[in-house]
Order: C-alpha cells, then structure tokens, then sequence
C-alpha cells in the first residue's frame, strides 16, 4: 500500500485528505469524529473577531441540484462563519490537537480588513497547537457584503496587504484561500505570493442560485419568500475548480506556489486529478456532508491502489499533469482522428445520430435496420458523439497514422505543427 | 372458512379473506413520483426510438417519459392518449415485454428495459386521477356513426369519431361497457374497477351514447343500423369457445377459462367463486395463463396448464409464463387431452403425448392422467355471430385498409377483424384508425 503521507509548506499529516473550512469542522465533537474516521487534517470553520458572535438564519441554509435519483450534485449555501462564542472554539481546537497530534489542524481566519484585527486574532490563537492557519478571503455571501471574505479576495491589492500583516504577526504557515468570483484567479495568486503566502487554496464557493420556486417566485434557499444568492460547491464545480488550481500552477510568477485544492472532491479520482494538476493536497467539504466522514476511506484506499498501480509515489502524482495544460495554439493542428462506433457494442439508441445530425457535421449515417456509421469525410472529431453516447468505449477517436489521407480534408496527416505557425494565422511565426 | 386448498371438489372460500386480498390486489404496484422520475432517467431519448415502432398505437415513448422526467404526467398522458386512449388499461394489460419493453434498447444492452408499461400507467393515473379529460369536441357534424361494441376497439373509434363531431351510438351486447377489458382480464391487472373507471372518463367527451344489451343478430341487425347511420364499426370480439373435441367433455367441471375470469372479474367477494382442488387448464394463451394462476389464487391446491405444442409456440409470453411458475402453476408441454374420465363429474383427463413435427401435430399413442375435479378450455375464441354478407376469412371478418370490411359504409376492428394480433392495445389502435378513415369518408360524402 503506498505512502499516503503528505508534508505541505511543513504541515505534516497522514493523508493528504483534509476537511476544508465548513459546517463539518465547525466543533470538536465533529472534527473528533473526522480524524477517528481518518481524515489526515482539518480546516477549523472560520473564526471571526472577538465579541458578539454572528448569527445564522433559521430557515434553509442550503440549496441543491440533484441528479434523476437525488444524487446531490451540487449544493448551494448561505451560511456565515462560526456563530459560536471565540473562546470556546480556541478551547475545543487546542483539545484536539493535544488528542490528535499528527494530523493537521489549520484554522481558517476571517476579520475585518485593518490590521489590529488581524494582529489580534493571530495573538488569540497562537498558543492552540494549531499548525496553520488559512485566510478566508473566498466566502462570497453575508460576509462579502461586511466588506469581509470574498470583498477582500476579489482585490489583488487588499489580498497582498493582509497576507503581510498575517506574516508579520504570525510564524504560522499561512494558506491564502482565493475565490473563484474573479475574472481571472492569477492576480488574486500572485497578490498570495508577493504578500508572502506559503500556499494558496482554491476555490472558495461560487456565487449562485440554485434554482427559482415557481410557485413563489423567489430564488431558492428561499427565506420566508425570499433568497439571497449562495455560495455553489459539490460536484459541479469540479472543472472550474480544477482549471483554477492548474492555472495558477502553470503560469511563470505562480508556478511552484503549493496549492491546496478545493472544489467538488468527492472520490479518490477526483483528489489525483487536482494533485495531477498541481495541488499539494485536498480538501473535502460537499461529499462529506453528503455521505459522511467514511468517505475518506474509499478515497485512502483508492489513491493508494492507484499509486501503486503507477508505481508512483505520492509527490510523483503532484503536478504531473501540468507541462500538458497549454495554450490552444500549441494544440497540435495535426493531429487528426476520426470517430469510429464498435458495432458489436452499439445498441442502437441513436443518440449519436441524433447529436450529429442537428446539431454538428452530419457525419453519422443511419440505415434502415439502425446501423449507424462514421462519415469519415465529414467527420471533425469534435467528441459530441462520444459524450451523448450511453455505452462507454462504444465510439472512440482512432488516430490517423501520419501520411494517411484526411477524406475530409482532402491533406494528408503530417507532422505537429500548431496555430503559432498555421499559414491562415496572420501573426505566424514561421509561415510553411 | 370451512374449506381449505385440501377440500376435495369445486368449492369456494378455499383461502380466508386476508389471503385473497392479497393474492387479488395490484398485481405490478403502481410508481410513485420517486420511482417514476427515476424509471424515467433511464430513457436514453433514443432517435427514431425502436419503442415507438413496436407500440401499435405508435406512441411517443420518448417523449411521455421525458415529460414525466421533467415533473409534467399530465403532458406525458396526454402525448400518451392521444394516440391510444386506453393507454391506461394498456399501461397494465400489454404485454410489452413482447412489444416496446423487448426493444428497447436497454432491454438489447442490458436485460433490463425502462420501465415503459409502469411509466405510461403513472402518467395516465395521474391525469385521470385528476379527472381531466383533455381532448374536445370539434364542431358537430350532423353525421351519426353506430359502434357495435364496447370493448377497447369499440370505444377507441367512439371516441375519435366523437372527437371528430361525430355522434355516436354504442350497441353492447352486455350490461357494463368495456369489452374484455372488464370481462377478460384476470382481476389484479386491473385493480379497484379501473376498466369502469376509464370508460367513464373516456365518455366525458361527449357525444357517445352506449345502449346495453343489445345482441347483433337477436336485438338488431347489420342492415338496421346501415340503414339508421351513416357508417358503422363492428368491434364485437369473438364470442365463441372451441371445443376440445375429446370424449366426456360435456361432464360436470369442465367450463370455458373465459366464463371463469369474467366471474371472477365481476364478483365483489372473490372467495364466493367456486374452484376446484385440482384444475387442469387446457391451452397455451395468455386466457390460459390468466384462468391457471387465478384458480390458484383463489386456493387451488394443484393447478396444471397442459399445452399441446412446445414451449416456443405458447402465445402466453415468456413474462407470462414465468409469471404462473412463480404462482405455483404447473406447465406441461406436447400433450393433447384425449379423454375427459369421471362418472358424471371429471375426476381425471387423459392425455396423448405429441410430436410437433413438419407435417403438423402427432398425436402419440402414449397417455397420462390428470387427477382433475375442475378444467378450465382456454384453446381459444371464434368469430359468433357475424352478419350475412360480410366476407369472413380465417374466421375473422375480413378488413382492407383501415378497417374496411367487404360492405361499402362497414367498418371493422378488433379481435372479430383480421390484422394484428388479438391484444387490446392493438383493438385500438384499429378502432382509431378505422374513425379516422369513417371521418374521411364522411367528409367526402359531404
């Protein structure tokens, strides 16, 4: 079984599998829990300022999407930070890291944007055990409009002056947590960096609303008739999750910041995929709350099973992918494949046909008795066959050998060239 | 409960009345919206779906089921009634493990097909639960139409034709409308008086008049309604019973399947009906199926269907088939009854082994006994009463087209026509196409 242990910017924990910042780590009694399930670390729920606590709403907190069988898969929340006394999560954090000394417990921070409030709550928790802490700058309701979360992550400038207050004031390791309510996740990344973050952690929730209550015309989590927008997590944000960490993990002024990934983490595969794309570790939020904490187990078992599979190890996995993530025009232009359906493994639904048909090249033919065929010469490769197909590996996208004649292009396949030298590209470099 | 399965003869109240309660409720429960939206995800929205070309009424599968995936059954019934208005009785009669569930193409990849039938029951109860009926009457035509009928052939052309602004009379032979589908269908297919349910809805249209009672041949004749209509649409069915043409068929305990599933379908308490402790079902059909695992149901100790062919030549489906093994139905293949025994009541019926070969069936000189005190003879219905005048081939009143007999203005559908097979959903869709071809004709007569 491989060695799942993880060391990120120092912070030592069994697994690379943490809680991120939410309702399942919000007390002791939880976080007790998670670690005897095994989760290698938490993020602490976010505190706020000494005084009187913030308060919730009584109604819904949370919104949903579900799949045919009710299989969440995203999920929508309007929760604020912890609504529990300072001092009495200070407590529960120094208990349970004395109980639980080696797995990770970072507290997730969230004051008011001057720095004697910063200053004073990294005084407050200094002396918890905890190994870290992280800075909410990514919560992007009721907070946000407090000029707090995700208000500060949204600018670059506000980023980089609390992350040097917080390393002024702290020799914690500091992990800035971004939103993804931005126009680009780069300038926030590298406000972190130049602020003096040891990592990043991405992404926050993403503003939203799940759906409108047709019979009472509110948006949904609806309050006594009405709904505020919410923060969207769970599955569905996975690929703008995943994009965010693989940006930042490439780009030249960001790459080799570490990277904790968030967004939808909901199966070991999906924890290699934001690994493979630069992240150093995971964390888990909706697939708790959805199945519980026993999840981590298939994710421990999974990733272990894989690396060894790979014959990999752990930091191996981590940014493997990363050198593959380019620009469109270094896609080779070359590289042509045709669509090809396995009769054998066809059953005939003719979604394909359908797909491609009305609304792409024309490039499947139908017979009479449903057999449905590839039109090489019209085919563009372009998948949507493959995706609308019900049974997996029926159609795939064989290769065309280099110097086999394109019947719809009417070139034959040649070696990699890309756009930057395209002859149609008016700023080619080198024109053929 | 003085009787028990053990009580030797034909008796009633063999079972308590807990038992048959649950033995005679809803045989395929109902879905619930859950169940139904998540059936209904499991539609691939096939192109050209192969359900749709194997529905005889041509439903739009696909689309009812997305309708009902995307929380409107009212639309999935409405896209269902419009191309068959008994989709509800045959959301629960037909045997779409032979029609749109075998083709389906998750049937072909996996053995398991959405779940056609169930869902096109949850759209059509949900509508009708609703007591919506919503199709309308198109401006009355001034022409009258008379329906010889009630049953799903009958009643599909009544209602077009009244959709259409026709009027329209009804003749029935007996005294409840709906045909087989209230004399003829075991009883927990059709739970809670569903075929007098959907009459009365499919009635709402309006402009149907059913007059009961009325025997073509005895109370009326074919020339009398020519006369009184401007067309008419012959839907009677089949009325008579083959024989088993077997020495002492006349002994007491030997009855038609047909008499015992139309008593059983009428009686409120269903332990009143008498069945025998050991009933032989003789026949291969789904009216042989439906009297063998009713008699068991109903507390039979030993119930045995003997069919004459192979398994692979049995009508009933393979669905159907499983369906009496799983109740405790015995089935016995290559055997033909030879002999009815008993003195003055059956006590045994012996059969001749035989041999389906090229040349047809052989009848072998081997025997065996039955031990018998009830046979039901379920070798199928003929054509009775069929008026002069109109040609009859195979035993059937010959059609062209949609319904057209050998008589100018006579239409016909059904079980008593020839063309499709004898289902119910097939009656109608026959029946429609045949109003819409009246309608045609009508119309260009002016």
């Amino acid at each position: 079984m491989a060695d799942l242990s993880a060391n990120f910017i120092g912070i030592k924990s069994p697994n690379p599998f943490w809680l991120a910042s939410a309702p399942p780590t919000d007390k002791e009694y939880n976080v007790r829990r998670a670690f005897d399930a095994g989760w290698g670390g938490v993020v602490w729920k976010t505190l706020g300022s000494e005084g009187p606590p913030i308060v919730n709403v009584s109604g819904p907190r949370y919104g949903a999407i579900w799949g045919a069988d009710r299989r969440l898969l995203g999920l929508n929340n309007i929760e604020l930070i912890t609504d529990r006394p300072l001092q009495v999560n200070l407590d529960e954090i120094r208990r349970v890291k004395k109980d639980y000394p080696d797995r990770a417990v970072v507290i997730s921070l969230m004051v008011p944007c001057d720095e004697e409030s910063w200053k004073d709550i990294l005084m407050r928790i200094e002396d918890t055990g905890a190994d870290g802490v992280e800075l909410n700058f990514g919560c992007p309701h009721g907070m946000a409009e407090r000029g707090m979360g995700s208000a500060v992550g949204q600018v670059p400038e506000y980023i980089e002056m609390v992350t040097a207050w917080v390393k002024h004031y702290s020799k914690m390791p500091c992990i800035v947590k971004l939103t993804p309510n931005v126009t680009s996740i780069l300038p926030p990344a590298m406000a972190a960096k130049r602020g003096g973050a040891d990592a990043v952690s991405l992404i926050n929730t993403v503003k939203s609303i799940t759906n409108v209550d047709l019979d009472h015309f509110s948006p949904f989590p609806m309050i006594d008739g009405k709904g505020s927008h919410g923060g969207y997590c769970g599955p569905a944000v996975k690929p703008i999750a995943l994009n965010m960490v693989a940006e930042i993990a490439r780009h030249s002024e960001t790459r080799g910041l570490p990277i904790s990934g968030i967004g939808g983490v909901t199966t070991w595969r999906d924890a290699a995929e934001f690994m493979a794309l630069g992240a150093g570790n995971v964390q888990v939020c909706t697939a708790a709350m959805t199945y519980g904490f026993k999840i981590v187990q298939e994710m421990i078992s999974g990733l272990s099973q894989y690396l060894d599979e790979k014959a990999m190890t752990l930091d191996q996995l981590v940014g493997r992918a990363v050198p593959n993530f380019v620009e469109w025009q270094h896609l080779n232009l070359n590289y042509v494949t045709k669509a090809q359906i396995d009769q054998d493994a066809c059953i005939q639904c003719g979604r394909c046909y359908a797909a491609c048909e009305d609304t792409s090249h024309q490039a499947i033919a139908m017979s009479p008795e449903r057999v449905f065929t590839v039109k090489d010469e019209e085919c563009v490769a372009c998948n949507l066959c493959v995706n609308v197909c019900p049974v997996e590996n029926c159609i795939t996208m064989v290769e065309m050998e280099k110097g086999a004649l394109d019947p719809r292009t009417g070139r034959t396949v040649g070696d990699y060239a890309d756009w930057t030298t395209h002859p149609n590209n008016p700023s080619a470099q080198a024109a053929e | 409960m003085s009787n028990s399965p053990l009580t030797p003869g034909i008796v009633p109240h063999r079972l308590s009345d807990a038992a048959l309660a649950e033995n005679f409720g809803d045989h395929v429960p109902p879905f619930d919206r859950h169940e139904a939206r998540v059936a209904a995800d499991r539609c691939y929205f096939c192109h050209d779906a192969p359900c749709m070309t194997a529905c005889p009424t041509g439903i739009d599968i696909p689309l009812f089921i997305r309708q009902i995936a995307t929380g409107t059954p009212e639309a999935a019934a409405k896209t269902i009634l419009t191309q068959n208005i008994l989709g509800g009785m045959c959301a629960r009669v037909c045997p779409t493990e032979t029609l749109c569930e075998e083709v389906c193409v998750r049937e072909v990849a996996e053995g398991k097909p959405v779940e056609i039938g169930r869902l096109q029951r949850y759209a059509t109860d949900t509508l009708m639960e609703k007591g919506v009926h919503p199709f309308a009457r198109a401006a009355a035509t001034g022409k009258r139409v008379a329906v010889v009928g009630a049953g799903p052939a009958g009643l599909a052309c009544a209602h077009r034709l009244a959709m259409k602004g026709h009027e329209v009379v009804i003749l029935d032979a007996r005294g409840k409308a709906g045909g087989l589908n209230e004399y003829g269908i075991a009883s927990y297919k059709a739970v809670n008086d569903f075929a007098q349910a959907e009459v009365e809805w499919l009635l709402r249209i309006g402009g149907i008049t059913v007059r009961h009672g009325q025997v073509m041949g005895r109370d009326f004749a074919l020339a009398d309604v020519q006369r009184e209509y401007d067309a008419v649409f012959l839907g009677f069915g089949l009325a008579g019973v083959n024989a088993l043409r077997a020495a002492g068929e006349e002994r007491s305990g030997v009855m038609d399947a047909v008499d015992f599933i139309a008593g059983l379908r009428q009686a409120g308490d269903k332990g009143a009906i008498p069945v025998g402790r050991d009933v032989v079902v003789i026949g291969g059909g789904m009216t042989a199926v439906d009297a063998a695992v009713q008699s068991k149901l109903l507390g039979a100790e030993n119930v045995t269907i003997v069919y004459r062919r192979g398994q692979e030549k049995m009508s009933a489906s393979t669905y159907e088939q499983e369906h009496a093994a799983a109740a405790g139905v015995r089935i016995i293949h290559n055997a033909a009854p030879v002999a009815v025994h008993g003195n003055g009541a059956v006590a045994e019926v012996e059969f001749a082994y035989t041999e389906d070969s090229a040349d047809g069936l052989k009848i072998k000189a081997e025997t065996f006994r039955l031990k018998a005190d009830q046979v039901f003879k379920a070798i199928g219905q003929t054509l009775k009463g069929a008026p002069e005048g109109l040609m009859v081939q195979g035993g059937k009143i010959a059609t062209t087209g949609a319904g057209r007999t050998s008589v100018a203005g006579v239409w016909a559908g059904g079980d008593c026509a020839t063309g499709g097979e004898d289902l119910t959903v097939t009656a109608v869709a026959q029946g429609r196409d045949a109003a819409e071809d009246i309608h045609a004709a009508l119309a260009a007569k002016g």
